[in-house]
């Protein structure tokens, strides 16, 4: 008997990650090439499959998650990885004021602390190429960029103000199963520091005036993007230790599938 | 049963204690540290508690506490509190910290570079001809590639070779991506992968004390680097 449960146990966790190769919380996104609004000298660029979280990380998973590590508290992070106003929505180390509600996105986070949290749950930032990939989809279809609509919707939920006080799950999830890319808050990417190449956002090189004018877009490849558009900017205005009202972030992971 | 038992105890025990790297790494207690009120002193900090050799006021300690590493505190904002491991040219394995004390002058490089890469190089080498002789052993000059893939220790120090910068002030590092890209954040340097061979990036030059803290950075290639040399001096010891 002993031994029957001592086999069936270890068939069991043998054979469980075969049986859930979709890890909790997050879904699996089939990689593909496309071309997004900025890539490399190609245009094309390539994917791999990856799994990223269904929802963005939440106030309630941050909690956690300084509780877990102290060092990313908001008395005790330093200044090198967090700007002043890191969790400036927080009443103390370990409480959200009693304005904010757990399930919203956290937000006020640095892109070292956004990072890091990644890490510390085996996971990793996406790259603007995987998020923009996966963000390009919508309900019903994986790139839903040439659709008026998709473009219409976005654009309307950007203009709507202080999305980030919603909850997530509250708009339909797209075709991957992926819930809130649009329309509560932005997100961080692993490389968001990569798209306005030569030169220092702030000044000088062709390519920071050929983004921000209005012959700008000649240089990119979808005129219509408007939205992937005001991402790309607004990525190109950040930096690492920033924190922001309306920017929080969620964790993807190379597919473990082996074909 | 008493299999299952330890079976679970032993997932158990190995999933608890399946948690983030870095964070064992950056053990550090915390210290208060003093410092004078009207700052006569400039950013100069105590230890204890005391008054002011200057103006005589009460030291006050400093509202948020720095991390201390093993070998003495640096500043929450030194770019010694970041913990990711780099290869040196010479093949040794440091972080950054280990330079701690001498004044950095770093820049990002990648050695397939054939543009602007060897103008970074070359304004990095007029810098260190304008630094005299008894400074040059307290400063170092670092060369970060942000093509780790493909600059390994030996790629790096051909490259040192062949640019003359194979002297004991020059030191070139291969980290990990993660690695490099934190460090571009902490530089705000920019750059992306545009092709298997070809990276856009930044060219900019940066200082740190001894202490690992932002002083002055140079953008733009070939540009007058009289206020970076400026800056080298000022801020090392003889």
């Amino acid at each position: 008997m002993k031994t029957h449960a001592f086999k069936l146990l270890v068939a069991f966790l043998v054979l469980q990650p075969l049986l859930f190769a979709q890890s909790k919380g997050m879904v699996s996104i089939k990689g593909s090439r496309y071309i997004p609004l900025y890539g490399r000298d190609s245009t094309v660029v390539e994917v791999s499959d990856f799994e990223m979280d269904a929802y963005p990380v939440t106030n309630k998973d941050y909690v956690d998650f300084v509780k877990k590590y102290p060092k990313w508290r908001k008395s005790k992070v330093i200044k090198l990885f967090a700007d002043n106003s890191y969790l400036s929505n927080w009443k103390n180390d370990l409480e959200l004021k009693d304005s904010e509600k757990p399930n919203s996105p956290v937000t006020y986070v640095s892109w070292f602390a956004a990072k890091e949290y990644c890490e510390c749950q085996g996971k990793r930032l996406p790259t603007v190429d995987e998020w923009e990939y996966a963000a390009m989809a919508d309900e019903t279809t994986k790139d839903a960029r040439i659709k008026p609509s998709y473009n219409a919707q976005i654009l309307s939920w950007y203009e709507a103000p202080r999305s980030n006080e919603n909850t997530i799950g509250n708009h339909p999830k797209n075709v991957w199963g992926v819930y809130d890319l649009h329309g509560l808050v932005w997100e961080w990417t692993q490389d968001f520091n990569s798209v306005l190449i030569t030169g220092e956002s702030r000044k000088d090189s062709d390519k920071d005036s050929k983004l921000f004018c209005g012959s700008a877009s000649l240089n990119a490849t979808n005129l219509m993007n408007y939205a992937a558009f005001m991402r790309y900017a607004i990525r190109g205005s950040l930096k690492a230790k920033y924190s922001m009202k309306n920017l929080g972030f969620r964790c993807v992971k190379d597919s473990k599938l082996v074909k | 049963m008493n299999y299952i038992k330890y079976i679970l105890l032993t997932f158990i025990t190995v999933f608890t204690f399946q948690s983030c790297n870095s964070e064992k790494k950056s053990k550090g207690d915390t210290v208060e540290v003093y410092q004078c009120p009207m700052q006569c002193e400039g950013e100069k900090t105590y230890t204890e508690p005391g008054s002011c050799p200057v103006c005589n006021m009460d030291l006050k300690a400093v509202e948020k506490t720095s991390k201390v590493e093993n070998d003495g505190a640096i500043s929450e904002e030194s770019i010694f509190n970041l913990t990711s491991l780099w290869h040196t040219q010479n093949d040794k394995t440091i972080q950054l910290k280990d330079l701690k004390g001498k004044t950095l002058v770093m820049v990002m490089i990648y050695t397939s570079c054939k543009a602007a890469c060897p103008r970074l190089a070359a304004d990095m080498r007029h810098i260190e001809a304008q630094i005299p002789d008894e400074k040059i052993k307290n400063i170092q000059f670092v060369l970060v590639s942000i093509d780790p893939k493909v600059d390994t220790p030996e790629k790096l120090k051909a490259f040192a070779k062949e640019n003359a910068m194979d002297g004991e002030q020059w030191t070139f590092l291969q980290g990990t991506e993660s690695g490099v890209r934190e460090f571009a954040n902490v530089l705000s340097v920019k750059y992306k992968e545009i092709s298997p061979i070809d990276f856009s990036h930044s060219n900019i030059i940066s200082v740190f004390n001894p202490q690992g803290e932002l002083v002055h950075q140079q953008e733009g290639l070939g540009v007058n680097n009289e206020t970076t040399v400026h800056t080298i001096l000022d801020v090392t010891k003889t």
